[in-house]
């Protein structure tokens, strides 16, 4: 498994990201799954601005490829890539982009939601939203813990 | 502790830690020692009410960028440590 993660200010092109995978991978490739994470304007009824997001480098990106290598040995996948914006993002800007290859579509599906499902809760990150009352900082919910617990331990 | 001379360690904050310290790293008098004696003396070294945030619990502290596994876990003089608040990304 060929794999990569990158963390960046700017934003980053699904199409192009998708077309490299697909020249990386050849012919082996039966399929590709891409997940985009966007910026909402609401928190529930609250208006959301802005995003702040924070990392700690090289930690950062020890803890994406961590979750990476584990979903390496779950499922038979030939490339996946990880980009994660930080920074100041506005509403409908892009955040993550996970792109998952893989020969048959169960792996590459299954592989891609299991890789959100750990980024939400284990990815060193911090993520604070501006709403009209101040900025206010967020904490993976019960409902993304409850996802990743979800997930059969480790072999 | 075997050492008399007090040694300095930065210790990092991020996120809402850094935020509520008003600081991105403190030097500390530190000379190693586990997590346990870090926190003592962030405790004695802090202002109150950043002390109270550093040691809240859900803060997780990172040695050399490794999550510390209990209060237990060694800290050696040069160390980088941080103070991590808890974490989401995606």
């Amino acid at each position: 498994m060929r794999s990569e993660v990158r963390i960046q200010r700017e934003d980053f092109d699904v199409a192009a990201e998708w077309a490299a995978c697909r020249q990386r991978c050849g012919g082996r490739a039966g399929a590709v799954v891409a997940f985009g994470g966007l910026v909402r304007d609401r928190a529930g009824p609250e208006e959301v601005s802005g995003l702040h997001l924070e990392h700690y480098p090289g930690m950062t990106e020890a803890s994406i490829k961590a979750i990476v290598a584990q979903a390496g040995t779950r499922w038979r996948l030939l490339d996946v890539l990880v980009v994660h914006r930080v920074g100041e993002l506005p509403p409908q800007a892009q955040i993550v982009l996970v792109l998952v290859a893989s020969s048959h579509r169960p792996d590459a599906y299954a592989a891609s939601e299991y890789l959100m499902d750990y980024l939400k809760t284990d990815a060193v990150f911090w993520k604070k939203e501006q709403r009209p009352g101040g900025g206010v900082w967020v904490t993976a919910t019960a409902r993304d813990q409850a996802r990743r617990a979800a997930w059969p331990p480790p072999a | 502790m075997t050492t008399t001379s007090p040694a300095a360690t930065t210790v990092r904050f991020f996120g809402s830690l850094r935020e509520a310290i008003g600081a991105e790293a403190v030097s500390v008098d530190f000379a190693g020692g586990t997590v346990a004696t870090l926190k003592a003396r962030l405790r004695e070294q802090l202002p109150a009410a950043a002390a109270e945030a550093a040691l809240a619990a859900g803060v997780q502290v990172a040695v050399d960028q490794v999550l510390a596994a209990g209060d237990d876990t060694p800290i050696a003089p040069g160390d980088e440590v941080a103070l991590l608040p808890p974490v989401t990304g995606g």
